[in-house]
Parts: structure tokens; C-alpha cells; sequence
């Protein structure tokens, strides 16, 4: 459970931190005269200083937080089942290098979609997202046919809990990938048919960008635990 | 920045806060069944998650009546009985209690009381219920698979959740997980929008230390919830693959009907770490909400603000913290590291201080208060003792060497039902009853409700107060029939006949309750915007039920939500959205 802990130990000292900022000083039982002085502390100022914070971008650090811990426990799950004696390794197909570098590729093309936003370049957007949503198809694929390289070579699930994790692990991270294609289908579809485009992508770009980079770092830390058995 | 520029008075600066663009329902189908207003959604959650507790308070009762008659009734048997046991839990701790906080008074409250029009999503909070939904259907169909519901226990525990010879490994696990992991996205989707409001949508002026306590207590909860409850997903993925796919994640090597399983080499004890990863922070879960909506009460029929309101708060967050390090004092009787005994041990009684921390303050905002005993209140006070009873047995129990002779007795069953059954249930009739009026713009019958909480009260004590002397007795919980037991003595017999009369009558005087509220709704006298003259801004808006967007305007706040009885004002309460010019003219003139 210690990664799981060290996860939730630092989510814990990030948010006691942020609190006792809002609310040490504060007299909650002096009625303000104006609301201007209130709004000073709370993340609404925070919001208004440095331009708004958009809801769903505090949505999706939420939901990434949600995540990490899912992947936290599978990753504290998977150490603990390690130090059991009947754990046999498996090989991991070099396939495996290949789509992690198709995964990299995804976020740079979401990445250059976002710098187009901002730039207001139509044709940028289009392509960047166009070609991170096919990148990551092949992501998939190339870890369909992974899958099929280890079932061929009789590294079936049911055969050892180091297959099984593998199995398993891979399938959630692609769960969650599947989950950010919905929403980047759909970010297309309005960019490829709309006229306004850009400022009605600009949200779903830039969150997906963070939601891929975020799938990127957790594939890498999980391949990292998968190579080191 | 506490400091306030006096001077400014009338200042008002502009709107802040965006504008939320609603969503307007076209048709019944988005009005009343689809609907994205998170006050609907509080209802339907409730409504649900009532229901479904009402099927889980028949199993209890079913339970009872084998416990006191053994053998007299032909549609128990012991399969049925584990079965019984099996969702009696499960329904009330996840499909009820968790739904009804969160989704049923989450929903409800935080967008009126932080002065907001709606959720920051409408949408996803729609889809969240819908989801809650089919999660029920799932688990209400495993009843009736071939084989019936699962019968390992609500924790579920392997091996012998999956293995031949427990009660619904067929067909019932299988529901029971993928029910669980339906609710668990079904959370999610409303827990991002609980959070997502309270940080991003409050009115002006409504600074996080403004908040109602009710509040802040959904907020930690729900954050808990949402970190916590991924150890549960992550545990019932691995358990349903280990069942279906024959992985040994918790499987260990079983021979089962003389072969020998394809499993082998799993850690029963790694599915244990999993679940009470989950299943402690789970009890806060629970309890904090019900903290939140109690400190609401107290301090509204008190008359009087919440003793050491910044404490409150950072009690709640302090246990909120804690709870995810105290999960293996569940785990004592597992065989695990003394050492690990000792941790937790230490860290579970640690909780109990920022707990009493808010203990002592309620019972100090009763302390020279206007008390009005008012049916919220007598529940409110109710609870009080209830959870004091509930958390000194609960100081036994975290002490490994008294855990370890009570583990299987009826000393745990006494200890949860107080602390996290009769405790939180209480608190849900005073929040109904307190919010009652402004739900239904009704006001509910007096007398009954006064009825329905004498039998509940009275009534919850002669069920678990005597269990708690059957397990200090020796008796172990979780059996179908005791038989000819030698060191069960013939006068626990007597007692268990007791508390199934006593559990018959607490369930039937329900019907006081159900009544009260069908009937108040239609017949009911027509209640007043503020009945209990609340300082808190859901009590403020212009119509009784709140309509569509909750406001006209989005009111503007200027003080805490606790100013009752404050020195110089004639008027007992001050709600949060009065500026001190208008509270000026409610000023005392005796000099």
C-alpha cells in the first residue's frame, strides 16, 4: 500500500496546505462590510487574478487525482503480489517500446493542436487532433497485437499473476484512453463541420491535451513496473 | 484578510461570479424524469435510495425472526439467511446511506446554500443518478439469478465469495461487483460535480469559511469518496477476473469438491487491504455528512452559533485525513504483523480526537441555548447520544487485544449499528424533517413526528443495547441457528426473542414517518419560507419549493451562516445575505 500512501500523503499535504491558507487568519464570525475584502481569499480570487479558471479544468484535476488513485492501488496491489513466491515474469514484446512511442507522438499532436488554438489556426487544430485520435487508435492496436504476441507465446491470463497484472493493467489504461477518444471525437466532429471552430474547441483541446499527457505518464510509470519484475 | 474595511458599506462590486446558462427542460420527459436540476436529482436519489433501503430494513427483519424463532420460518434457510446478512449490509452502507448523503442531501443542498443556480454540470449530474439507478437494478437482480444474491458477507471477502459452497457464486457475485463498479462511476460523475461546485460556484461574499457546516462536511466526504472508493473498483476488477478468468489475484491455492482449482498463490489478505482501504474511510464517509447536517440543526433550534466553528471545520478535514490510515484495525483477527496491530491501534484512537472535538462543541452549542425542542432537534439531540455510545465501544474495539475475543461477537454488531446505522439514520429523519418544508413548501405533522422519534430512539436502544451484553457474552454474530451452545446461557435466548420484538416494532413505527411525509405533502399545512427562522440562504429564496435556478438574484453574502442571537439585535437570527446596513435597522435601541 506504500505507493498508494505516498500518493495519498502528498494529495493530503497539497490540499491541509491550501486550507489552512484560506482559513487560518479568518474570523468567520466578523460580518464583512463589503464582499470585495471576502472575495479576496477563496479560489475565486485566484480565478480573477490570474484570468477564470474554468470549472471543467478543476473538473478534470479532480477526475486525474480519481485516477491516480485507481492506478495507485493497482500499482500498490501489484508489489504486494509480487513478493509472493509463484510470481514468474514475462517478456515484454519489444512491440511494447514502439507504441509507447506512438503514445508520445499523440500528445505532441494534441500539444500542437493546443499552440494552434491559441494561434487561431484552423488547419492546425484539425490536424493535430485528427492525427492524435488515429495515433492512439494505433496505440490500441499495437497493444491488441502485444496481447496477441504474448497469448501466442502461452502467456495467457489465467497463467501466472504477472500475466494477469499485465493483462489487466493494459486494459484499464486503455479503458481510460477509450474514455478521452469520446470526447475527442467529438471535439472533431465540431471542429471539421462547425464554422465558429476554434473558440468552441479551444476547452476540449486543451483538456484533452492535459488528459493525454496525463495517460502518457501513467503508461510510462506502469511500463517502468511492468519492465522492472 | 479577516480584517474589514469598515467604511465601505455600501460597496458592491461587480458580478463575479458568471452567469450559469441554464438548461430548461422542454418536455415531462426532461422535467420531471431526465431532468438536470440538481434538486430533482436530490430527490430522485432519495427516493431510490430509500427504496431500496426499505428492502434492506425487510431483510433485517427476516434476519431477526430466524435469530429469535429458529427454524419456524420456511422461507429462511441458512443460504437464504447469509444471503440476508450479505445485502442487509451492502444495501445499507453503499446503496443508502452513501446515496442518500451525497446524491440525495449533496445535491440538494450545495448549489442553495453555497447560493448557486444548479451543479457546475446539469448534465453529468443527470447521467450520475441514472447510473445510481441501473446499479440498483443490478444488485436487485441478483436476488433473482440462478443461485440468488452472493452470501459472502459485505465484505465480500475471498475465497469464499467466489468458491462452490457460499451462497450465490453463480450468478450473484458477478452482479454484486458489476453493481458496485456501476456505482462507483455513478459517483464519480456526481462526486467531480459536488466538488467542482463548492470550489467554483459560490455566490459572492461566500468565502470558504462562510460555509454552512453542512457543507463543508459533503465537501470532505465527498473527496474522500472519490479516493476511496477506487480501492473498491480496483478490488472488485481483480476479484471479478479472478472469478470469471481464473487469475489468482486473492485466490490462493484451494482444492474445492476433492480437486485441486486452477488458482493458486493469491492474497486473501491483499483483497482485505483493498476493501477496508475503501471500507474505512467508507464509516466517514457516512458519518461526516451527518455531522454536517447536525451541527445545522443544533445550531438552528439552539438558537444560538456553533461552538468553535473553525475548529469544526478543521475537525472535519483532520478526520477526513485520518481515515485513510486507520483501515487495518478492521483487519486484527488476519493474522498480520503485531507490529501493524499496534500502528493502527494507535492511529484509530488519534481519531478520536478531532471527533470528540465535535462532540464537545454541539453539546457546548446546546450549553445556554434557546432550545427549542423542535422534531429536528429531538433527533439532532438523539443522535448526539447515539454516537457517543456508539464511539466509546468503538474505543474498545480499536484496542487489539479487546478486538480480538469481540471480533465475531455481537459486541461488533452493537458497536456499528450505533455509531454508523441508528447515528447517521437519526440524522437523516432530522434533516428531513428540519428541510421538510422548504422540499415540499408543507409543513409535516408535529404529534407524528414526535411519536415516530420516541419509538425510533427508545426503540433503536432495545435492539442494540442488550447486544452488546450478548457479545461481551461470547456470542458469535453472523450464525444461523445457535443450537444447544454450552456457553450460550438460556437467558441470551431470551434476550435475542427481546431485540426481534423490539426490531419488529422500531421497523413497523416507520410507517409513522412514511405517512407523516405522504400525507403532509398533500395535506400539510402551508409552511413559511423560513419556518425556523435559519440564517442560511437555501431558507432565503423567493419561492417555497425553490424553483427552477433557485434565485432571482444571486444573493450576496456578508456574514457566516451562524449569526443567531447575536448581542444588540432584536431579532434572534441574521441570514448571511443581510448586509450590516439593513442588520443596522434590526439594531436594539436600549441604551
Amino acid at each position: 500500500m506504500e505507493w498508494t500512501l505516498l500518493f495519498l500523503a502528498l494529495l493530503m499535504a497539497v490540499v491541509v496546505w491550501w486550507l489552512v491558507r484560506q482559513t487560518v487568519n479568518v474570523e468567520p464570525w466578523v460580518a464583512g462590510a463589503s464582499v470585495e475584502s471576502v472575495q479576496s481569499d477563496g479560489i475565486r480570487s485566484m480565478a480573477n487574478l490570474g484570468g477564470a479558471v474554468r470549472p471543467s479544468k478543476v473538473a478534470l484535476g479532480v477526475f486525474l487525482a480519481v485516477v491516480t488513485s485507481v492506478f495507485a492501488l493497482f500499482i500498490s496491489a501489484y508489489s504486494i503480489r509480487m513478493e509472493v513466491g509463484d510470481w514468474r515474469p514475462l517478456p515484454e514484446p519489444a512491440l511494447l517500446w514502439a507504441n509507447t512511442g506512438i503514445l508520445v507522438l499523440c500528445s505532441i499532436f494534441l500539444q500542437g493542436a493546443w499552440v494552434a488554438v491559441k494561434r487561431n489556426n484552423v488547419q492546425g487544430v484539425k490536424l493535430g487532433m485528427t492525427l492524435a485520435f488515429l495515433m492512439t487508435v494505433a496505440f490500441m492496436v499495437g497493444q491488441l497485437m502485444a496481447w496477441d504476441q504474448l497469448i501466442d507465446s502461452g502467456y495467457v491470463i489465467s497463467g501466472n499473476p504477472a500475466n494477469a497484472f499485465f493483462y489487466t493493467l493494459t486494459a484499464v489504461h486503455a479503458l481510460h484512453l477509450i474514455g478521452g477518444l469520446v470526447v475527442l471525437m467529438i471535439a472533431i466532429v465540431r471542429v471539421w463541420s462547425a464554422a465558429e471552430i476554434v473558440a468552441k474547441v479551444a476547452s476540449p483541446v486543451e483538456l484533452c491535451g492535459v488528459y493525454w499527457h496525463f495517460l502518457l505518464a501513467v503508461w510510462i510509470i506502469l511500463f517502468s513496473f511492468l519492465l522492472n519484475t | 484578510m479577516a480584517d474589514v474595511a469598515h467604511d465601505a458599506v455600501d460597496y458592491v462590486p461587480p458580478l463575479v461570479v458568471e452567469e450559469e446558462e441554464l438548461y430548461h427542460a422542454k418536455t415531462w420527459l426532461g422535467k420531471y424524469v431526465f431532468c438536470q436540476d440538481a434538486k430533482v436529482i436530490a430527490i430522485q436519489y432519495s427516493v431510490v435510495a430509500i427504496g431500496i433501503g426499505l428492502v434492506a430494513l425487510g431483510l433485517s427483519i427476516a434476519m431477526r425472526l430466524q435469530i429469535a424463532f429458529p427454524d419456524s420460518f420456511a422461507f429462511i434457510d441458512p443460504t437464504n439467511y447469509l444471503q440476508f446478512v450479505t445485502m442487509h449490509g451492502m444495501i445499507m452502507v453503499v446503496y443508502l446511506l452513501t446515496a442518500l448523503f451525497l446524491g440525495g442531501f449533496g445535491n440538494y443542498m450545495i448549489p442553495l446554500m453555497l447560493g448557486a443556480r444548479d451543479m457546475v454540470f446539469p448534465y453529468v449530474n443527470m447521467i450520475s443518478f441514472w447510473v445510481y439507478f441501473a446499479a440498483v437494478l443490478v444488485l436487485v437482480a441478483s436476488f433473482f439469478v440462478p443461485g440468488g444474491a452472493t452470501g459472502a458477507g459485505w465484505t465480500l471477502y475471498p475465497p469464499q465469495a467466489i468458491m462452490p459452497g457460499s451462497p450465490g457464486t453463480d450468478g450473484g457475485i458477478i452482479l454484486m461487483l458489476l453493481s458496485l463498479a456501476l456505482f462507483i462511476v455513478g459517483f464519480t460523475m456526481g462526486g467531480l460535480n459536488y466538488v467542482t461546485t463548492v470550489l467554483q460556484q459560490r455566490t459572492r461574499g461566500m468565502s470558504l469559511m462562510r460555509m454552512p457546516l453542512t457543507i463543508w462536511a459533503i465537501f470532505v466526504a465527498t473527496v474522500l469518496a472519490l479516493l476511496a472508493f477506487p480501492a473498491l473498483l480496483v478490488s472488485a476488477i481483480m476479484m471479478l477476473l479472478d472469478r470469471l478468468l481464473e487469475t489468482s489475484f486473492f485466490m490462493p491455492a484451494v482444492i474445492s469438491a476433492g480437486g485441486q482449482t486452477a488458482y493458486d498463490g493469491g492474497s486473501p489478505i491483499l483483497f482485505q487491504h483493498l476493501f477496508w482501504f475503501f471500507g474505512h474511510p467508507e464509516v466517514y464517509i457516512v458519518a461526516l455528512p451527518a455531522f454536517g447536517l447536525v451541527s445545522e440543526i443544533l445550531s438552528v433550534h439552539a438558537r444560538k452559533a456553533i461552538f468553535g466553528y473553525r475548529m469544526m471545520v478543521w475537525a472535519i478535514v483532520a478526520i477526513g485525513a485520518l481515515s485513510f490510515i486507520v483501515w487495518a484495525h478492521h483487519m486484527y483477527v488476519s493474522g498480520m504483523n503485531p507490529y501493524f496491530g499496534f500502528f493502527f491501534a494507535t492511529t484509530t484512537l488519534i481519531i478520536a480526537v478531532p471527533t470528540a472535538i465535535k462532540v464537545y462543541n454541539w453539546v457546548l452549542t446546546l450549553w445556554q441555548g434557546n432550545i427549542k425542542l423542535t422534531v429536528p432537534m429531538l433527533f439532532a439531540i438523539g443522535f448526539i447520544f447515539t454516537f457517543i455510545n456508539g464511539g466509546l465501544t468503538g474505543l474498545f474495539l480499536g484496542n487489539v487485544t479487546i478486538d480480538l475475543p469481540l471480533s465475531d461477537t455481537y459486541f461488533v454488531v452493537a458497536h456499528f449499528h450505533m455509531v454508523m446505522a441508528v447515528s447517521p439514520v437519526l440524522v437523516v429523519f432530522g434533516a428531513i424533517y428540519h428541510w421538510y418544508p422548504k422540499i415540499t413548501g408543507r409543513m409535516f405533522n408535529d404529534q407524528l413526528g414526535r411519536i415516530h422519534f420516541w419509538f425510533t430512539f427508545v426503540g433503536s436502544y432495545a435492539i442494540y443495547y442488550p447486544m452488546h451484553y450478548l457479545g461481551l457474552e461470547g456470542m458469535p454474530r453472523r450464525y444461523f441457528s445457535y443450537g444447544d451452545t454450552e456457553f450460550i446461557s438460556a437467558s441470551a435466548h431470551d434476550l435475542n426473542v427481546a431485540i426481534s420484538i423490539a426490531a419488529i416494532f422500531v421497523a413497523a413505527s416507520q410507517i409513522f414517518f412514511f405517512w407523516n411525509i405522504i400525507y403532509s405533502l398533500f395535506k400539510g399545512e402551508k409552511a413559511d419560507p423560513n419556518p425556523w427562522n435559519a440564517t442560511t440562504l437555501e431558507w432565503r429564496t423567493p419561492q417555497t419549493p425553490p424553483g427552477h435556478g433557485n434565485f432571482d438574484e444571486l444573493p450576496l453574502v456578508y456574514r457566516w451562516a451562524y449569526d443567531y442571537s447575536v448581542p444588540g439585535y432584536e431579532q434572534d437570527f441574521i441570514p448571511q445575505d443581510v448586509s450590516p446596513a439593513e442588520a443596522e435597522k434590526m439594531a436594539k435601541r436600549v441604551d
